[in-house]
């Protein structure tokens, strides 16, 4: 049996309603869960660009992702190992301010994670922290254990390949060209 | 330009896209179309079915003859719902069709009003493209879209959800007719390296085989396919959907694949050095188990759709692209050959299927009438020039083993979805789509009954719809099952049938039951020379089996003959 892996699957699609259950019902059918999601405007005015990771062999995602290609309104699927990629997620800690300033290590803690506080009250204190998820769950734990964690959330993968194919680009500039041939 | 109401949009959108048969049932919530379709009944023949289904197998049945769109039309809500099996099966079958649904006022949207179903959600995952027309001024744009999307490419179902308030909405009305959409190749550029790459394959090859699918029909590429096949000597197996693509008496021509396929095509999938699979997509119904499929081979698979290259078996190599483009470029390249031994390698084959299965199905002793000797006789009565309709069942698989063809586009069943219900429609559509040709719908006591209220819009519309009912008073390929693997435990398979020919009568087309043989060449000529719509009801052995079988998930090599 192939093993499992985290693949990284980027895609690029018009900005249409009911998008996002395309997408996500050729993953259902495959008995695939999506690990994170982020969907966000791309570069490119009017195209989305979706970041989906799941835990696939590569041969049951190089189906999926064709699958998912082929849909009318897709313009780009493809799909990557951590290798081929720059990508993080965001955390947030909401944390007590109390136990915060009790704890006394708190400004050497925030050094070493390079997180930053990004809000403060009375109350509470939210912190936030860009990595890896190994990394902010590492920080998760420990501020866990020592004075406990009020509220966390975990943002989903945003990545970027690091090779020097476009391949958005070089697809719609071929694009561009079949259209203008078209209304020739 | 000119004000009109969308619902003139839409009609006149349908026009410009040569639309002149539409399949519907009028309903609350596309009233205004039906309102202003009134005023078109000069330019476009609107034929009221009796259930929604039929409506979209009728457009279905329609696409396969006539290579053109069908459209259907119904209201909401379970109007909608009614679509679904229909527009399943088109997905499956790569079949164009463009359902066009009533729905709510947009106000409405979201609030569970009357008749209200999220059309959008549901038919996602069963179409190629699905679209809510909200506004009167989307219409042209929308349809002219889905006109494009479902023809074009692998083609599709598309659905338009149109609401109500979009229906009597006014446009200031302009159409443009669309060919390109950014983000959706239909047709793929064609590596020529590839090309180069299969036809060295094939000029070496010793013992090559090719898969004919319908992608062949679909893109138009029989002729190409032909010379493909004769300039190398190929032989050739067809997929049920494929068949018609070639005649049946073609010199390369082996057979039909798969489950209930000819015994040489499917051997000779495992013997082959070179498969070479046009448009086409190894469903398992052709593979059987796929650990012992053509492993000694090496696979090119010419497909237009890049998803379906490598989805099932390793691909050596991938000609993405139109058959009738890929296929011409690599027959330039091709040697020209004489491959008499190993053609006449399928004779054996033939011979051992003839005594086994067909012998003894064509021309049997038994008392009672056999269902493969109904088609063959039905066959040999319209010279192989007829269009075959199918239900799902022993029907089908009777059916497609021994009508013969002469002309493309001559079959017409449900391959991929496996539809009961599918032909009754489908004919209607078919004859539709073919007025000159004689359309021969062969089906079960079972499936007959699962749409057999469209009788009615055969009648209605004056349809010469010759309708072959193989009577075996069960279920029978169920019951096949049940027989060879369920220990003769036939649950739920026997039914309890009306006299088919009262219903016929009812229905006005003529009928006659025949149970001889001696009397069957006689009832077929009354069936065929009658003016207009016929039941004929021929009894067969409700113990009747189809062979030769691959047992599901089996080897293509593990071929039951029966009487063993």
């Amino acid at each position: 049996m192939e093993t499992k892996k985290l693949y990284t699957v980027i895609i690029f699609s018009e900005n249409i309603a009911g998008l996002l259950n395309q997408i996500t019902i050729i993953f259902t059918r495959r008995q695939l869960n999506i690990e994170t999601l982020s969907v966000s405007p791309s570069a490119i005015a009017g195209i989305h660009k979706f970041t989906i990771t799941t835990f696939s062999t590569e041969d049951t995602i190089d189906k999926v992702v064709k699958q998912i290609d082929k849909r009318v309104d897709i313009l780009k699927a493809y799909y990557n190992t951590d290798e081929d990629l720059v990508y993080q997620e965001i955390a947030l800690y909401k944390l007590s301010t109390d136990a915060f300033i009790k704890m006394g290590t708190s400004e050497e803690m925030i050094r070493r994670y390079d997180a930053k506080v990004l809000f403060m009250n009375e109350t509470c204190v939210v912190l936030e922290k860009t990595g890896h998820y190994e990394e902010t769950q590492q920080l998760f734990k420990e501020l866990s254990d020592s004075i406990g964690v009020l509220q966390f959330i975990r943002s989903g993968r945003i990545a970027i390949t690091k090779s020097k194919v476009e391949r958005l680009s070089d697809m719609l500039t071929e694009m561009e060209k079949k259209m203008t041939k078209a209304n020739e | 330009m000119e004000t009109i109401t969308g619902s003139d949009a839409l009609l006149r959108s349908l026009l410009n896209e040569g639309v002149d048969t539409i399949f519907g049932y009028p309903g609350g919530s596309v009233i205004p179309v039906y309102d202003r379709l009134y005023d078109y009944k000069d330019k476009i023949r609107h034929i009221l079915v009796r259930h929604e289904q039929g409506a979209t197998h009728a457009a279905q049945g329609y696409a396969r003859v006539s290579g053109k769109v069908g459209v259907a039309l119904v209201t909401s809500g379970p109007g909608a719902t009614n679509t679904l099996t229909g527009i399943a099966d088109a997905l499956m079958d790569s079949t164009p069709i463009v359902v066009i649904t009533g729905q709510v006022a947009s106000p409405l949207l979201g609030t569970d009003a009357f008749q209200e179903i999220d059309v959008l959600g549901i038919t996602q995952p069963i179409t190629k493209w699905t679209y809510q027309i909200r506004k009167a001024e989307d219409v042209a744009w929308a349809v002219s879209r889905a006109f494009y999307i479902a023809s074009t490419g692998r083609p599709g179902p598309v659905v338009l959800d149109f609401t109500k308030d979009a229906q009597i909405g006014s446009v200031d009305y302009k159409y443009e007719k669309i060919h390109f959409i950014r983000s959706y190749q239909p047709e793929p550029e064609i590596r020529q390296d590839r090309i180069i790459e299969a036809a060295k394959l094939i000029n070496v090859a010793k013992k090559p085989f090719c898969l004919i699918g319908q992608g062949v029909i679909l893109g138009h590429a029989e002729k190409e396919l032909m010379e493909f096949l004769q300039k190398n000597d190929i032989p050739a197996g067809a997929t049920t959907l494929g068949l018609s693509a070639v005649p049946s008496d073609f010199p390369q021509f082996k057979g039909m694949l798969g489950m209930h396929g000819n015994v040489g095509p499917n051997r000779k999938t495992n013997e082959c050095d070179v498969l070479i699979a046009v448009g086409m997509r190894f469903d398992d119904r052709v593979t059987g188990d796929l650990n012992h499929y053509a492993k000694q081979a090496k696979v090119i698979h010419l497909d237009i759709d890049n998803s379906e290259i490598g989805k099932n078996v390793k691909v050596e190599v991938k000609v993405l692209g139109n058959a009738k483009k890929t296929l011409p470029a690599i027959t330039q390249l091709l040697e020209e050959r004489k491959r008499t031994k190993w053609n006449a390698e399928f004779e054996p084959d033939m011979k051992e299927e003839t005594e086994k299965v067909i012998n003894p199905e064509l021309h049997p002793k038994t008392p009672y009438l056999k269902m493969g000797e109904v088609v063959n006789k039905v066959s040999e009565a319209v010279h192989g020039d007829a269009v075959l309709v199918t239900d799902v069942g022993q029907n089908q698989m009777m059916g497609v083993r021994y009508f013969k063809f002469k002309r493309t586009r001559s079959v017409v069943t449900s391959g991929g979805l496996g539809t009961m219900g599918f032909g009754l429609p489908a004919a209607i559509g078919a004859k539709v789509g073919a007025p000159d040709r004689t359309v021969c719908f062969f089906t079960g006591d079972g499936g007959l009954q699962m749409t057999i209220q469209e009788m009615g819009t055969i009648m209605q519309e004056h349809l010469n719809v010759k309708i072959i009912l193989l009577d075996n008073t069960v279920l029978g390929m169920v019951r096949q099952w049940q027989d060879l693997f369920f220990h003769q435990r036939y649950s739920f398979t026997d039914l309890a049938n009306p006299k088919f020919t009262e219903i016929a009568k009812a229905y006005g087309f003529g009928t006659r039951e025949v149970s001889k043989r001696e009397e069957l060449d006689e009832a077929i000529k009354e069936m065929l020379d009658y003016d207009g719509p016929f039941l004929l009801i021929a009894d067969v052995e409700k113990s009747d089996m189809v062979y030769p079988m691959i047992p599901a998930g089996k080897p293509v090599t593990n071929i039951l003959m029966g009487d063993e």
